[in-house]
């Protein structure tokens, strides 16, 4: 018997993840258009002065993309677990620890990814200093894995839950915190012309230990939810 | 450990064990409690310094340290629960954490008073403070994903992976408020740190501690009795008990 | 001897096998046997837990009380072998409505690694030539049934366990339907199906299993 070996079935998930979402744009796109909204909504509320904006540029960027991270988040497994899908993927040979991990990609590329790319932008409306664009983007690029890792134990807990996206930011905002601790002083620092080698390292550690730790929760929350 | 844990698998000996040990806590509790609170408000000295408002970490102290041990308690009955599928220990989870939830109040009351004369104002964003108000969130988040659930089995489960997610994250938390904190507040020493404490402040203290202790241990017993005879009352050995109590 | 019990040992045994759902007895004390080669049929109106005992087979569902073996161990400690060998498709046939009939097709063959299979060939048999490309949303519910059942063609799969199948389908479908069952079943494969109405299958004789609706709650 020719048994599939893990890297394909983990690339045949993510292929057909990324196909899905290519059919339904908006979901990918809506929490992108609602950051930058949001970003725009603070330089209207507390006046154009490029001095205090790009003094808060960091925490405001930040903290509208933990906020953008949570809309599409409820979504993530409900159409799987409504159709039927997630019972497939429990009964697949692989571990679902493994195979949950290709969803957590497909998320981090539709959700994560975009915001990198997005945040020259980000920085450009909020009048950040050089400097600090390119430490935004590099925040985002370690930090963003972990968002999308933590957002699935939240996604996966909460799948029995009717109308349960109030409840996935309840339980997901604590655990944001120290990103947006060390990211935020890691932005302000690079915008001040210091070193920032530290706070971008414990930031990498966090997303390493996330993303590590992560699809075990999220492999038992599904377990419990098809149960 | 797991043939000597295996007979409290069975709820009703863990309701037998807990209704034996029930009194003698509580009343370690008073006793502690009620002696260690006399004597840090009444009868331990002065703070030269803070005078007499310091005796407040008579509670606030205690509060803080256990706020923390409950959710430490609640997920280590999480992991228990998701291993081995012993339910008393998933009815654990919902008997802890409104205990751990309240003491953390308790703390946040206690600093916020402690912080009106200390620092002219109700909150600071002080590092512990912080903290303890993230903690609060866990607790909440906990509580709410246990309660959204009609299947309160599937909502203990749920409980229970989220509170170990958070107990890995909690000392990432703490350290990241308590290096925020640094970051920001500068040079100004926070009044909370004390480099030594004498021994006749020290003494009521520890017994404040065992006073928590006991009182956190007694409550969690108590709403854990009851959360067992709520799941049993299909049981004949709960009407049972029902009928004698 | 040695030999006999092994040709004799059960494929699927379920011992003592209990549901309690939402506060309601669905089964109790459910014992019997599954041999390699044998078809099975479980019967029994709504709520009966026809659904509840396939998933409780697959190990989706833990029973309240009792154990599934399969191959003489229970079902959590050769999981992975068992997913190897088991086909399920279930009340919900993880159909994606995005996606068009052969690519869920293709899906569902590149992930259980068929590739002798031609996929026109299949279309045509099963009536939805013409209809590859068109989203699985919008083609009529006997028609994704249809398109979950493709899996049955592309599969190496020996034990079937099928929640409803022949549900939404029209006369050639369920004729198709029981023709491919007829070849599993000649190749050795076993299958556990439900079915509420009493279907009679022409040239099979299915074991039954049958459920009552009980009303008791706890």
């Amino acid at each position: 018997m020719s048994q599939l070996s893990n890297r394909q079935t983990w690339l045949t998930l993510l292929k057909r993840d990324l196909r899905i979402a290519a059919r339904r744009r908006s979901d990918a796109l809506n929490p992108l258009l609602f950051l930058l909204m949001v970003v725009t909504l603070f330089p209207l509320g507390i006046g154009p002065g490029p001095d205090i904006l790009a003094r808060i540029a960091p925490g405001i960027i930040w903290v509208a993309a933990l906020l953008a991270s949570l809309l599409g988040l409820e979504r993530l497994f409900r159409d799987d677990f409504q159709d039927g899908t997630l019972e497939q993927l429990c009964l697949l040979p692989q571990p679902l620890a493994f195979t949950v991990t290709a969803k957590m990609m497909a998320h981090w590329l539709l959700s994560g990814l975009p915001l990198v790319i997005l945040s020259p932008v980000l920085a450009l409306l909020l009048s950040l200093p050089l400097q600090g664009w390119w430490a935004l983007a590099l925040t985002l690029f370690l930090g963003t894995p972990a968002l999308s890792a933590l957002g699935a134990i939240g996604a996966a807990l909460t799948l029995q839950v009717q109308r349960g996206s109030s409840l996935v930011s309840l339980i997901l905002i604590p655990l944001f915190i120290p990103l947006l601790i060390f990211a935020t002083a890691a932005v302000e620092n690079a915008s001040m012309g210091l070193a920032v080698h530290g706070q971008l390292a414990i930031l990498a550690a966090i997303s390493v230990l996330t993303v590590t730790l992560a699809p075990l929760a999220v492999a038992a929350g599904i377990r419990m939810s098809v149960n | 450990m797991w043939r000597w844990l295996h007979p409290y698998a069975k709820p009703e000996a863990t309701y037998n064990l807990l209704q034996k040990l029930l009194p003698w806590f509580v009343a370690l509790t008073l006793v502690t409690l009620i002696t260690g609170v006399i004597w840090g408000l009444a009868f331990a000295p002065g703070d030269y310094q803070q005078g007499d408002s310091y005796r407040i970490i008579f509670l606030h102290v205690p509060a803080a340290i256990f706020s923390m041990g409950a959710y430490m308690g609640m997920a280590i009955m999480g992991g228990i629960a998701l291993i081995w599928q012993i339910k008393t220990a998933e009815w654990a989870i919902p008997a802890i954490a409104p205990v751990g939830a309240a003491l953390t109040v308790v703390a946040l009351l206690t600093g916020a008073i402690w912080g009106k004369p200390m620092w002219g104002t109700w909150w600071v964003w002080d590092a512990r403070l912080t903290s303890e108000l993230i903690l609060l969130f866990l607790y909440v988040g906990v509580m709410a994903l246990y309660f959204a659930f009609d299947d309160a089995r599937t909502g203990a489960k749920a409980a229970a992976i989220l509170s170990l997610v958070g107990v890995i994250n909690l000392p990432i938390i703490h350290f990241s408020v308590e290096w925020w904190n640094t970051l920001h507040q500068g040079a100004t020493i926070t009044k909370f740190e004390r480099p030594s404490i004498a021994a006749s402040m020290l003494i009521p203290l520890l017994i404040c501690l065992a006073g928590f202790a006991f009182l956190t241990v007694s409550l969690v017993m108590m709403r854990l009795k009851n959360e067992i005879l709520r799941h049993e009352l299909h049981r004949p050995w709960a009407q049972q008990r029902l009928e004698q109590d | 001897m040695t030999q006999v019990v092994s040709t004799n040992s059960p494929l699927l045994h379920a011992e003592r096998l209990s549901s309690i759902r939402g506060g309601r007895v669905l089964f109790e004390n459910l014992d019997f046997s599954v041999s390699a080669g044998q078809l099975w049929q479980v019967s029994g109106p709504n709520g009966a837990g026809k659904s509840s005992l396939l998933r409780i087979l697959t190990g989706l569902l833990e029973p309240s009380n009792g154990v599934v073996f399969f191959d003489g161990n229970p079902l959590n400690q050769n999981w992975s072998e068992y997913c190897q060998q088991l086909l399920f498709i279930g009340h919900k046939a993880a159909i994606k409505g995005e996606l068009s009939a052969l690519e869920n097709f293709h899906w569902q063959q590149q992930l259980s690694s068929v590739q002798n299979v031609d996929a026109w060939d299949l279309l045509e048999k099963l009536g939805l030539l013409g209809l590859e490309d068109e989203l699985t949303t919008r083609l009529s519910a006997g028609q994704q049934r249809r398109v979950a059942l493709t899996r049955l063609w592309a599969t190496q799969a020996s034990l079937w366990i099928l929640d409803e199948p022949f549900t939404a389908l029209d006369v050639q479908g369920i004729a198709l339907l029981q023709q491919r069952f007829v070849e599993h079943l000649d190749a050795g494969g076993t299958i556990i199906f439900t079915s509420h109405q009493s279907l009679t299958l022409s040239g099979l004789m299915p074991e039954k299993l049958s459920l009552e609706y009980r009303g008791e709650v706890l």
